[in-house]
């Protein structure tokens, strides 16, 4: 297992390498101008003067290696002469947005914490209610709760969230004024007031979001569950004289378990980048907000970076699924 | 090896159906029979006869619906099997009864070690530590023989062959000490050899624990080989039942010698083509009211459309559910 791991890791460099090549090339060869949204009034020869500061007047062949040697010497070594007071860096040039003329580690730095909260709860709490609801409808099949199970699929699968959100919003917001509409990012928990604010203005996002995860989830649950439940160990396991709780929660979901793992885990990636309308709606000033934003203003090393990220993120998050497949089901063995 | 004491299983009048769309499979009708301890009792007859969903049936192993249970009584150890709640039934399997199922392959999990498989119902059971079950458990598979148990404990089923899966199923079927054995088709999923070598071990392993066993199967040359009663079974009904020398030598019913002339003879000539019993054994759709075998048998009376032939004694515990050998018409016909 652990050869294997190795393997893949060392495997997922050249991977990795090609990936940031071809979005770069794509930034590269797509229409847009860094410069377009400057106000009208600045000649063309300063704007061509300011290009050329952004670096823009070399070839992607000096372009491309920088922001390698930007992405995986400087900033590394920025973030631990942070953390340990050292001095790897020695003051070279981090990767700079267009727009901000900020580094863009730490506007993500700044961005990820609200994404995190709000996305990554939703995953959370989108995956341990489908978890039940996928089992308790395979093992009750066609009875009234999975009939309304699936009826809660279907429209979590074809509801979109622009729709969802803004339903949410003028229900319980604008109707019935329970909930604020904006998430307002600047808010800190200090105490248990602040704490009830936070809870009430994650609400609606959270909700939107993990109606997806749960449509999805619970459906592969049950179809898993459904799978298993007829295979001829479980009567075996019943034949043993177990109790059904063992037979089901044991012997069958750990069966079920394999490929909903595998699933649930390549699902993570879109946590950090799959939320971009719901941010939107929401007014929450996460990594999806950040990425549109990027895209608009035509911030290449912006938009580079967050995306080399996100394929990073679906490189590992491919790796752990498949090292949990070998870890669940022993029949899979990588030596 | 009968005792002449009392049975240890007692079956009467079984019935068992099966809602579908068409209507109302009767899958076991009216099924009764006996098992005396450590007796092996055999059960034939072609698929869909009815003979596992008879088994089933004892244990509440169907999944209901669509099954269920219309009426009989199944007496094992002083008490009805059919009325038990499911705790109570729960704890008669596995523990007093064993079931051995019909595919090795699949019918092991293949997510837990087969150490853990076996241990379950010792410690569900009879309330073993870990440490006692994991003893019990390399014991049993060195019962079963298994070479190097204690090592292979740790194994998963993928890691053994068929026939040691089977060996797993019989040691997690005897682990409580069962009194009653129920094998279903234990042997048809394994090539011949190692059918053999299963089948060597279950007859040392009755003689040995002294359990009485019940094994389906649709082999008779299987079931002249180890058992010491055979009941044959047709459309979900018992139509013969007798020692298994006297059944091989002296069928009453034409179901069973039909049968029995499809075993090819290994002296004599090549037959050119193997012997058949011509058509389907029927789907009982409604309560029967005719011989099932009627369509199929070559002796077809009038009456066998008109009521179902009760089992007849035909000798000393040999008995046949035909209307020829009912002393009635025997005697009109004399």
């Amino acid at each position: 297992m652990l050869t294997f791991t190795i393997r893949r890791l060392l495997m997922s460099i050249p991977t990795l390498l090609f990936i940031a090549f071809v979005i770069f090339m794509l930034l590269e060869l797509a229409p847009g101008d860094p410069m377009s949204q400057m106000p009208l009034t600045i000649p063309p020869e300063v704007k061509e003067k300011m290009r050329l500061a952004l670096g823009l007047g070399e070839p992607w062949w000096v372009r491309f290696p920088l922001w390698l040697r930007q992405f995986f010497i400087v900033e590394p070594q920025y973030w631990i002469d942070a953390i340990f007071g050292t001095n790897f860096a020695d003051g070279a040039q981090r990767i700079i947005s267009f727009q901000s003329r900020s580094p863009v580690f730490d506007t993500i730095a700044q961005r990820l914490p609200q994404t995190l909260w709000v996305v990554g709860m939703s995953y959370i709490v989108g995956v341990l209610i489908a978890l039940p609801i996928g089992i308790i409808s395979a093992y009750k099949q066609y009875s009234v709760f999975d009939q309304t199970g699936t009826f809660v699929s279907m429209i979590g699968f074809s509801v979109p969230p622009f729709f969802s959100g803004v339903l949410l919003i003028v229900i319980f917001s604008v109707q019935l004024k329970w909930l604020p509409s904006i998430y307002d990012t600047t808010h800190v928990v200090t105490s248990w007031d602040s704490f009830v604010f936070q809870l009430r203005q994650m609400i609606m996002p959270v909700m939107v979001l993990a109606l997806q995860t749960t449509a999805q989830v619970s459906r592969y649950m049950r179809a898993s569950m459904l799978d298993n439940l007829s295979q001829d160990y479980v009567r075996t396991a019943r034949a043993k004289g177990l109790s059904e709780s063992t037979v089901v929660m044991k012997h069958v979901l750990r069966n079920s378990m394999i490929p909903v793992v595998t699933v649930i885990a390549l699902g993570i990636p879109s946590i950090f980048g799959g939320a971009i309308i719901t941010e939107q709606i929401f007014k929450v000033n996460g990594l999806g907000q950040l990425l549109i934003i990027a895209l608009q203003g035509n911030d290449i090393p912006m938009v580079m970076t967050i995306t080399f990220l996100l394929a990073v993120l679906i490189v590992v998050m491919n790796l752990i699924a498949d090292i949990l497949y070998g870890v669940l089901d022993p029949r899979i063995r990588y030596d | 090896m009968p005792d002449g004491t009392l049975p240890v299983l007692d079956v009467q009048d079984l019935k068992t159906v099966f809602k579908t769309r068409a209507g109302e499979v009767h899958a076991v009708n009216d099924v009764s029979f006996h098992l005396q301890k450590g007796e092996l009792l055999g059960v034939v007859g072609e698929s869909g006869s009815g003979k596992s969903v008879t088994m089933m049936s004892l244990l509440g192993l169907l999944p209901m619906p669509p099954a269920e249970i219309r009426g009989g009584r199944v007496m094992f150890e002083g008490q009805d099997l059919l009325t038990l709640d499911p705790k109570g039934l729960r704890s008669v399997r596995g523990a007093r009864i064993g079931f051995i199922f019909q595919d090795p392959m699949t019918s092991l999990n293949p997510v837990f070690t087969v150490g853990h498989q076996i241990a379950e119902p010792l410690r569900k059971h009879m309330g073993m530590s870990k440490k006692r079950a994991t003893e019990r458990s390399k014991e049993l598979l060195e019962l079963v023989g298994i070479p190097d148990a204690g090592r292979r404990l740790h194994d998963y089923p993928h890691q053994f062959s068929g026939g040691m899966r089977q060996r797993v199923m019989i040691a997690i079927a005897l682990a409580c000490d069962p009194q009653v054995l129920i094998a279903d088709e234990p042997t048809t999923a394994l090539d011949v050899t190692i059918q053999a070598q299963i089948l060597e071990l279950m007859k040392e392993l009755r003689d040995k624990l002294g359990m009485a066993v019940i094994w389906i199967t649709h082999d008779l040359g299987v079931i002249a080989g180890i058992a010491d009663r055979v009941m044959v079974m047709y459309g979900g009904q018992v139509v013969e039942h007798a020692p298994v020398h006297e059944l091989f030598a002296n069928p009453q019913h034409p179901y069973t010698s039909a049968l029995l002339k499809t075993i090819p003879s290994i002296s004599g000539k090549r037959a050119a083509r193997l012997t058949v019993i011509e058509g389907q054994p029927p789907l009982v759709l409604g309560a029967p009211t005719s011989c099932p075998f009627r369509d199929r048998c070559a002796q077809a009376m009038p009456v066998c459309a008109t009521k179902v032939p009760p089992r007849y004694d035909v000798g000393e515990g040999h008995d046949a559910a035909c209307f020829l050998v009912d002393p009635l018409e025997v005697a009109h016909a004399g």
